[in-house]
């Protein structure tokens, strides 16, 4: 479409504080034995990449955060940061 | 009175679901693909076990977008009785069909194994020919069954009465050694408040017969027959 470029978007997502995560805590437990100690906590999520076309800039403001609300992230355990990317 | 096991691509329990209703307990039943729109006029939906549209997102994220789903929750709001069974839990929870979340197990391992499992409610469509406390020995196999849910969330559920299974010992001690997958409360079955939707981690379609090691299972199924036939009756 005329005026219209490629976005991509990078939204990651993770668990809430308030849950605990069970991966994030393994490779924690896997840093402290190859002697990173000081490796506090790890928190595990994803990662995804979208390539949008067709849509405006200002159209995809407001749909990244939609598909991420409804699609890529269950609310209730997990939450998420997005950007564009260019 | 006729059953609807719903098929997504991925389900692997639909075909022993529809075994044990059909062949085993003798009743109507049929199978709904996901794409349809229409319910067949049956009196219980089971979403069956499997891995819809390979789960890769997270359990059960893309089947709740699946045509079928619409009419499963106007079913479900005039009091349908649904049956999620293991992916047809997780499905029921991402749906907002029940309340919470599932995550990994604690260990990070697929658990395939028979466990024991306490009914704590016996005044619902899914459980009325049991007993409170009685302990059924009933296989799971699942990654993701660590049912979470906020704090508030887990004493609603509590006051209640909708925890409607829970893991235990063999003798029905809720004990945290029992719980295997790390679940809040050891959560292993749940009901909506108002009773008519049932999810469960645990395979009752795979202990209904006695060569299978366990017939603890067709409990479920014959309360769901017996509480449509009273209804009936009414």
């Amino acid at each position: 479409m005329k005026g219209l470029s490629r976005i991509k978007a990078r939204i990651i997502v993770s668990f809430k504080e308030t849950v605990l995560d069970p991966q994030g805590q393994t490779v924690k437990n896997a840093l402290h034995t190859l002697g990173y100690s000081f490796v506090k906590d790890v928190r595990q999520g994803k990662v995804f990449e979208l390539e949008l076309e067709g849509i405006s800039r200002k159209e995809a403001e407001k749909i990244i955060p939609e598909i991420s609300d409804k699609v890529l992230s269950n609310p209730i355990i997990e939450k998420f940061t997005w950007q564009i990317l260019e | 009175m006729k059953f609807g096991v719903v098929v997504f691509p991925g389900s692997n329990c639909d075909f022993d679901t529809f075994y044990v209703l059909n062949s085993v307990l003798q009743q109507k039943t049929v199978f709904l693909w996901h794409k349809e729109h229409n319910l067949q006029n049956v009196d219980c939906v089971i979403l069956p076990g499997g891995f819809s549209y390979g789960d890769y997102l997270r359990s059960g994220a893309i089947a709740k977008f699946s045509p079928l789903m619409q009419e499963i929750k106007i079913f479900a709001s005039y009091g349908g009785l649904i049956l999620g069974i293991c992916n047809g839990f997780q499905i029921l929870l991402e749906l907002g069909l029940l309340p919470g979340a599932m995550l990994m197990n604690k260990n990070l391992k697929f658990l395939c194994q028979f466990v024991f499992i306490r009914l704590e409610n016996n005044q619902t469509p899914f459980t009325n020919k049991g007993k409170v406390g009685q302990v059924l020995r009933i296989p799971i196999a699942h990654y993701d069954g660590n049912y979470f849910a906020p704090e508030q969330k887990i004493q609603e559920l509590k006051k209640n009465n909708q925890i409607i299974f829970r893991y235990s010992e063999a003798s029905g001690k809720i004990t945290p050694e029992a719980n295997v997958n790390g679940s809040l409360e050891n959560i292993a079955g749940l009901a909506n408040k108002e009773g008519n939707i049932l999810g469960i981690m645990p395979h009752p379609e795979r202990a209904s017969e006695a060569i299978l090691g366990s017939e603890d299972g067709r409990i479920i199924f014959e309360s769901i027959i017996n509480y449509l036939n009273e209804k009936k009756k009414i």
